[in-house]
């Protein structure tokens, strides 16, 4: 139950076979030296792993590094059925990905409860993120059921199941094959103890995913990571072009650009609702004009004779301003892809052509034809 | 203050007749987009839905219809070098193992 819909991009993808205590009878596989892993609990179908409510300072360091991109397509636990207190046949039954930040961040909200904790193999993505993919889906949720024993486990035939997990899980068909009902609770775990003391009713509230300056601000690392590493090609282009300017590109462009990207990545996304307009690219696009407006009368370009560059900055950074906000489109929690499709099929164009013309300026000026 | 994208363009569509006013669309929609009175359920906010698709799937009798898809630009920028629908899943899609 996380909050948290970002795209998952990246490269690696690659998993690495986890150490598994493996034992007859065991219904979920677990690394014994997970420190999260508190002890097991039996049942008719076998043990189960209990899991701690408290996250340790390696869980703490795991989620920081994860936000910052660090193996974050990697960062995973087993799926199964877990326990968190001392759970019996009548404990309700949580179900949740096996992404370790979305695991994380739903055990911690279990303190003092006793209940069951299914976990699906989402391939390491969250709740939201993977039931639009359908890897937190009716037939993942299925088999699981059916692989775990649950049946034979809990007596009643009640499932919660994360309200963000709704885009892949219908809930109607899993009734037809299973036998259970699936009730949806909240969508932020840090609600799921209101929601068991008022008897499994969400509010509106609980019922209703925000994006706070907070949500906002930790999704920035990993879109300013992967700017980054994309502006290190860019520095190896221009570290080339230097070799032969007449007018190199020096510090005052780095700065120009290095605010660009910060304008497009963190600081865009941060004051998201009080930027004027809707589309992502224009917010973008705005902030980049003040960011270079700023930047060129700060270093005094149009009085002294930089007309060139200071043009050519003022259509090249705007635009990828402009564009870096659009990607965040990715990340946030409310943009629907008719809108997004409409907004690029206009920004596209416009950012790809003021960044071509920007970007011919800049280099007619620098190498100096 | 609430966030609001792009006006008229979600894909939602709900088949009145059809409705049995069950309420799983207004439990799931995390937008708050539906509302039930008199046992029917009634889009009150359509400009707030992302379609994310969630109603759609859990309305047990097929009454409510939306072109589900990612409100990702990075996606949509690869669906249109690739030639595949969108998907929010910058990377191979696959686990290798």
């Amino acid at each position: 139950m996380s909050n948290e819909k970002s795209c998952c991009c990246s490269t690696d993808n690659c998993c690495s076979i986890l150490p598994i205590a493996l034992s007859d009878n065991n219904v979920t596989m677990y690394d014994k030296n997970d420190e999260w892993v508190t002890g097991e609990i039996y049942t008719p179908k076998g043990r189960v792993p209990v899991v701690s409510t408290k996250l340790s300072f390696k869980d703490k360091l795991g989620a920081w590094k994860v936000r910052w991109g660090i193996g974050r397509k990697n960062y995973r636990i087993n799926p199964g059925l877990y326990a968190v207190g001392k759970p019996d046949q009548n404990s309700p039954v949580l179900v949740s990905a096996n992404y370790k930040l979305t695991f994380d961040t739903l055990r911690k909200e279990l303190s003092g409860l006793n209940c069951w904790i299914l976990i699906l193999d989402t391939k390491g993505i969250n709740v939201w993120c993977a039931a639009g993919k359908g890897t937190f889906g009716t037939e993942e949720l299925v088999s699981r059921i059916y692989r775990t024993g649950l049946s034979g486990i809990v007596s009643h035939r009640k499932l919660v199941l994360p309200q963000l997990g709704a885009p892949g899980v219908s809930a109607h068909e899993v009734t037809k094959q299973t036998g259970f009902a699936v009730t949806y609770g909240p969508v932020r775990a840090k609600d799921i103890k209101a929601f068991w003391d008022s008897g499994f009713q969400a509010t509106e509230e609980m019922r209703t995913v925000k994006f706070t300056m907070w949500d906002r601000l930790v999704l920035t690392p990993v879109e300013l990571v992967s700017a980054a590493k994309t502006s290190l090609m860019v520095f190896g282009i221009l570290f080339l072009i230097n070799l032969f300017a007449a007018r190199p590109f020096g510090l005052a462009d780095f700065i120009a650009y290095v605010g660009a990207v910060i304008t497009g990545t963190v600081i865009t996304p941060l004051l998201l609702p009080v930027i004027p307009g809707r589309a992502f690219a224009w917010k973008g696009w705005l902030l980049g004009l003040f960011w270079t407006l700023a930047f060129i009368c700060q270093s005094g370009w149009f009085a002294s004779g930089y007309l060139l560059p200071s043009i050519g900055y003022l259509l090249a950074l705007p635009a990828l301003s402009a564009y870096l906000a659009m990607n965040f489109t990715g990340s946030s929690t409310y943009t629907s892809f008719s809108g997004v499709i409409k907004e690029m099929k206009i920004a596209v164009p416009l950012i790809a052509l003021s960044f071509a013309v920007g970007v011919v300026l800049l280099l007619i000026n620098s190498i100096g034809i | 203050m609430k966030l609001r994208y792009l006006k008229n363009v979600a894909t939602l569509y709900l088949a009145v007749e059809k409705c049995i006013g069950c309420g799983r669309c207004a439990e799931v929609c995390p937008h708050r987009v539906f509302r039930v009175e008199e046992k029917k359920a009634k889009i009150e906010d359509r400009d707030s839905c992302m379609e994310c698709g969630a109603c759609a799937r859990n309305c047990p009798v097929n009454a409510v219809t939306v072109k589900a898809g990612v409100g990702c630009a990075q996606a949509v920028i690869v669906g249109w070098l690739t030639g595949t629908e969108p998907t929010c899943d910058c990377s191979s899609g696959e686990a290798c193992c």
